[in-house]
Order: C-alpha cells, then structure tokens, then sequence
C-alpha cells in the first residue's frame, strides 16, 4: 500500500506531467485563460488517463511484448514496434467512446466536458503516460495509479496556472510579452517551484 | 514561384509554428539541453510533417471528413515508427536520450495542425513544401533554444568545449540553471518577445485596459 501511495505522489508532484516532463504543453497553455475551463479540461484528463494507461498496460502485456502472443500459440511474435500505433490508436477510440457514452447517459457531465475531449486525442500528456507505463515497465496495478496520478498532477498544474492568469490579465505587461510571453515565464516559475519536490525522495 | 518560396518560409518568421500558433512546444523544451539531441529530434520531426503533409495530401480526397482524424493519426504514427526504428538503428545513443519524445511527435500539434489545415486542401506537392517549412520553423526555435541552454548550461556547442569549464581548469562556472526545465520556459518567453519586438503585427490585444490615471483622483 504504501509503495502504491509513494508512486502516486511521485507521479503528481516528482514528475509532474506538465511542469518537469513539459507534456500536454498545447492544450496547457492555450486552454488555460479561465478557471473554469482550467477545470473541466483537467478532469477530462484525469478520466481519460485513468482508463488509458491501464488498457494500454494490458494490451502490451497481452498482444505487443516480447513473446506475449504465447497464449494464442506464437510464442516467437515480438510485435512491441507496433506500440505508438496501438496506442494512440486506443486512446481515439477510448476519448470517442466516452464521448458517446457521456453524451447517452451522463448528459449533463457530456455538456460541461464535451468540448474537451476532441482536444485529449492529442494531448501529449495522455500519450506520454503510456510511452513512460511501457518504459518503465509498471505492471496492472502499478498502471493503475500511475495513471490516476499523473492526469491529478496535470490537471492540478492547469489549474493553478489559469489562476494565476486570471490575475495576471490585470497587469501592465510590456507590448511583446502580452500572452504568450508572460505565460511562458509564468509556467517557468511555477515550474521552479516544483522542482522543490524533486529533493523529496520517497 | 514565389508562392513555393512565401509557402517554405513564411512559417520560418512570419508564422512561426512555436511562436505564434502556440504548437508543437511539449518537445520544444524537453529536448534542448544539448544541440546535438536537439538537431536530431528537429530532422526527426521536419522529416515526419514533410511525408504525413503529402501522403495525406495525396488521399485527401478519399479520406472520408467524419474519420479523418484516425486516419491522418494513422499515417503520421507509422511514419514516427519508421523514423524511431531507424533512429534505433543508426543513432542509438540519442535515440536513448530522446527517449518518449520520439513517440510523442505523433501527438505533436504541428504535424496534426499542418495535415489537418494545410494538407487536407492542397495538393502534394505544395503540401510537401508546407510541412518542411513548419518543420524548419520549428527547428530554428528548438536550436536556438539548445544553443542558449548548451552554451550557459555547458559551456559547449554541440559539445565541443567553447568556454574552459572551471571543473576542468578553465575559467567558465556553468549556470546549473540552464540545464533544468525551467529555464526553457524563460528561454521560449524571451525569445517570443524579441520575435514581437521586431514583428510588431504579432503582439496580442490587452485583454484589460487599465484605466487613465487622472489627477483629480485624490480630491
């Protein structure tokens, strides 16, 4: 139990998503203009990566690694290069199934998270977080929470930063930084305050 | 003529891809702690856009619009395989140290943003073109970026000692800083306010205007 829970604040605050790895920096810097959205973007994650790296974790485990076909008869079969394609495959139609589901069932969650979820397809972060499960080699359980921990991670990144700038818009920022610019040095601070983290070792 | 050349190298200044669309930046700052990493991983991902803008370009009219998505998906995930395989297979030492980011050109939002906007309308050929100059907008930011983080951070260029480390007798004491992810954040934010220092048409509206000062406020 508590090398699950060490993993899991490893995966939020240690290796940030957004802030140490710089993944789903996209949608993290252009969808983060109003806390709301801030929100509802980063719960989207957190769904979507919590049922991701799992189904990736088990189709590797079960049809792409090394000799994983054993138990359809082809022990020899190493299809592990077919990895990023299975993958972001399983992602598109995971966020396209949840999408009809919330929209059949759960309207009123589909309303509020709908528009999101076109935008996590290609969301590195999602992605990222099966690549880094395949890497490190995590099995099911580990998968699990990993997954969980870093959509949080992420989702909590989004949100700090889209309250910073809902106070930021009411400053005088020089002429070329406006937006974008200031952003950027914004997210480099917050990502130095993360690095704090990084001293802790679990 | 001179649409072929506007179409390569407007995204270079003009419409530069990291600068002014805001795409494609996850790798941008993960992989520029050294040149040579960085110039990898730009041929990498200019050679990736290039191919997906003219295979799709070449279907583009077959590709049914409700599954374009997975099929421009599709294309470009086979051909980061191709490239990961055979950076696997050439440079292996970087391909380890690029390590997920290879994969992740698939999910990056230019060669998703070029197919979707520019590939689906044009034909082959011109597509080409458009991919290889976002591609090499791209690269010129990432370099950049490396250059700066290589130089501060190691007193090197492409690895070759440029500045005398004091660790190793000479005078130069690295700047730990520049080899840590947030200095690329600060890095990529001045190098966009020096692009709209020069570019004036690319600075953003104020979103809130203060208001006047005036001088009978106090009375």
């Amino acid at each position: 139990m508590e090398y699950y829970l060490s993993l899991f604040v490893r995966a939020v605050f240690i290796e940030n998503m957004a802030l140490v790895f710089f993944l789903g920096m996209c949608t993290f810097i252009a969808v983060s203009k109003k806390i709301e959205t801030a929100i509802g973007l980063g719960i989207a994650v957190i769904v979507v990566q919590t049922i991701t790296v799992p189904v990736n974790n088990l189709v590797f485990g079960f049809l792409l690694a090394d000799g994983a076909l054993a138990w359809a008869g082809f022990p020899d079969v190493d299809l592990s290069f077919l990895g990023y394609l299975s993958y972001i495959g399983l992602i598109a139609a995971m966020v396209q199934i949840l999408e009809m589901f919330l929209d059949k069932y759960v309207p009123v969650l589909y309303n509020s998270l709908g528009v999101f979820l076109p935008l996590i397809t290609v969301n590195c972060a999602i992605l990222g977080g099966s690549i880094f499960m395949v890497n490190r080699s995590y099995n099911f359980s580990e998968s699990v929470v990993y997954g969980i921990g870093s959509g949080v991670g992420w989702a909590i990144a989004i949100v700090v930063l889209a309250g910073i700038r809902e106070k930021m818009k009411y400053s005088d920022v020089p002429e070329g930084l406006r937006g974008l610019g200031i952003t950027f040095i914004t997210v480099g601070l917050m990502s130095l305050g993360f690095m704090s983290f990084g001293g802790i070792s679990l | 003529m001179s649409n072929v050349k506007e179409i390569l190298l407007n995204p270079i200044f003009n419409n530069n891809p990291i600068g002014l669309q805001i795409l494609g930046i996850c790798s941008a700052l993960a992989v520029t702690t050294q040149m040579s990493v960085a110039a990898v991983m730009c041929i990498a991902l200019t050679v990736v856009c290039a191919f997906s803008n003219f295979f799709i370009s070449l279907i583009r009219a077959r590709i049914p619009s409700s599954i374009r998505i997975i099929v421009q998906m599709t294309i470009i995930a086979s051909l980061v395989i191709v490239v990961d395989q055979i950076l696997g297979a050439v440079a292996y030492d970087i391909s380890k140290q690029l390590t997920v980011f290879v994969g992740l050109i698939i999910t990056n939002c230019i060669v998703m943003g070029r197919a979707e906007a520019f590939a689906m309308q044009n034909p082959p050929g011109l597509s080409f073109l458009d991919g290889l100059g976002n591609g090499l907008g791209y690269s010129a930011v990432l370099m950049s970026v490396a250059a700066i983080r290589e130089f501060f951070g190691s007193g090197s260029l492409f690895g070759v000692e440029v500045l005398p480390l004091v660790t190793q007798g000479g005078w130069y004491t690295p700047m730990g800083l520049m080899l840590l992810p947030p200095s690329a954040f600060f890095i990529i934010g001045l190098l966009i306010w020096a692009l709209r220092a020069w570019k004036k048409d690319q600075v953003e509206a104020p979103e809130y205007q203060i208001g006047q000062h005036t001088a009978m406020s106090h009375s």
